[in-house]
């Protein structure tokens, strides 16, 4: 347990996919104008990250990793070369059936995410989050605290800078850096503030 | 629609960059600049994805139906990521290694699917794949700039050759550590973004909320 919650915090605060790894930095800028918008991407972007993550893990294991079809009767095949291509098909078909498990079940919540949710299919993070759980060989258990720790860093991150950019539209900021310019620096604030965490192991 | 190839070629460059202006592909973008070498390599990758994806998508356009070109496009860019993931991992394979994900994160790089998406599907196959590489460049430029900043503040080095001698070597440079962490990179995009648009005042954003001096008040 205790290294399952330290891989937790890790993925929360030391290793935040936007501010250390610059992950889903699009979204991060695009829709980090108010607080409400940001706080439902966030929430769609830890659903999506939670189920993904050890979805694709369960596919890498069980499929696409060098002699993983050995259950099969394939143990010599090796499929990983097509894991870029399963992944994202993945995310784009997880986030399909997510948007239609809350419409029918949690039609406030579908309200409220609105068109968030379909957005995230071509978030780097998500892709990213993958990427690293494979890169790193987690395990099923370490791949669902993984992916629920990378959603709740990145939704705290973009709820943080929406915070921060609606204060500051009332600044007065230089001409070319009024809006994405200023945006760029503040992320770089806040990324320096986290880099504070990196001495939690 | 008359395509002009040069100004196609061009304007991405500085004056539409995709990363300053168009807001796209600062994802995987960043995290390769530590160094000069990576974002060589980082901008010679997404100039060829962009390049030969602009060329298929633009020669199915007319045979694509609209409903599922999402799939189609994204299908196209993947298998081209994949492709060009091998060939790293084939011939520089060092290298492949110190990009990490970051190669296959291409497929998620926005700048790939917007240019299929908004040039490619209404422009013939010579302008796209002008199109896409003049946005690769566009991209690579940004990354270049800030992959030597960072390299040369950060190590005293470019391409891995010393210019400077550190301080730990007996030379007086002392290296700025902070050029070779996350946070610069930001900082420098912030500041390209200032230099280009004080030249270009065209690209500078109306501001949502307006300070006024207040009537009596003092400042």
């Amino acid at each position: 347990m205790p290294e399952l919650s330290g891989l937790f915090l890790r993925s929360i605060f030391v290793e935040n996919l936007a501010l250390s790894f610059f992950l889903g930095m699009c979204t991060f800028l695009a829709v980090s104008r108010r607080v409400e918008t940001a706080f439902g991407v966030g929430l769609a972007m830890i659903a999506v990250q939670t189920v993904t993550v050890p979805v694709n893990n369960l596919i890498y294991t069980w499929i696409l990793a060098p002699g993983a079809l050995a259950w099969a009767g394939l143990g010599e095949v090796d499929l990983s070369f097509l894991k870029l291509i399963a992944f994202i098909g993945v995310i784009a078909a997880m986030v399909q059936v997510l948007e239609m498990a809350v419409e029918f079940h949690v039609p406030r919540l579908h309200r409220a995410l609105g068109i968030f949710l379909p957005l995230i299919t071509v978030n780097c993070a998500i892709l990213g989050g993958t990427l690293f759980m494979v890169e790193r060989s987690y395990g099923f258990t370490q791949s669902v605290v993984y992916g629920f720790g990378t959603g709740v860093g990145w939704a705290l991150a973009i709820v943080m800078l929406a915070a921060i950019r609606e204060r500051l539209k009332y600044s007065d900021v230089p001409d070319g850096l009024k809006g994405l310019g200023i945006t760029f620096i503040v992320v770089g604030i806040m990324s320096l503030a986290f880099m504070g965490f990196s001495g939690i192991g | 629609m008359a395509v002009r190839p040069w100004k196609t070629l061009t304007a991405p460059l500085i004056s539409d960059n995709p990363i300053t202006l168009q807001i796209l592909g600062i994802c995987s973008a960043l995290a390769v600049t530590t160094s000069l070498d990576t974002a060589l390599v980082m901008s010679a990758a997404v100039i060829s994805v962009l390049a030969l994806s602009g060329t298929s998508v633009s020669l199915i356009r007319n045979y694509l139906p609209r409903s599922i070109r999402l799939i189609v496009q994204i299908t196209i860019i993947a298998s081209l990521v994949i492709i060009v993931d091998l060939v790293l991992k084939a011939f520089v394979f060092e290298m492949s290694k110190r990009l990490s994900v970051f190669v296959g994160l291409i497929i998620t790089n926005c700048i790939v699917l917007a240019r299929a998406e908004s040039f490619a599907m209404r422009n013939g196959v010579l302008a796209s794949i002008l199109d896409g590489i003049g946005n690769g460049i566009g991209y690579g430029l940004i990354l270049v700039a800030v992959g030597a900043v960072r390299e040369f503040f950060g190590k005293g080095s470019l391409l891995g050759t010393q210019l400077l001698m550190t301080a730990s070597q007996g030379g007086g440079f002392e290296p700025l550590h902070l050029m070779l962490l996350p946070p610069s990179a930001f900082f420098l995009i912030g500041v390209i973004i200032w230099w280009i648009r004080s030249k270009k005042p065209d690209q500078v954003e109306r501001p949502e909320y307006r300070i006024q001096e207040e009537p009596g008040g003092d400042g």
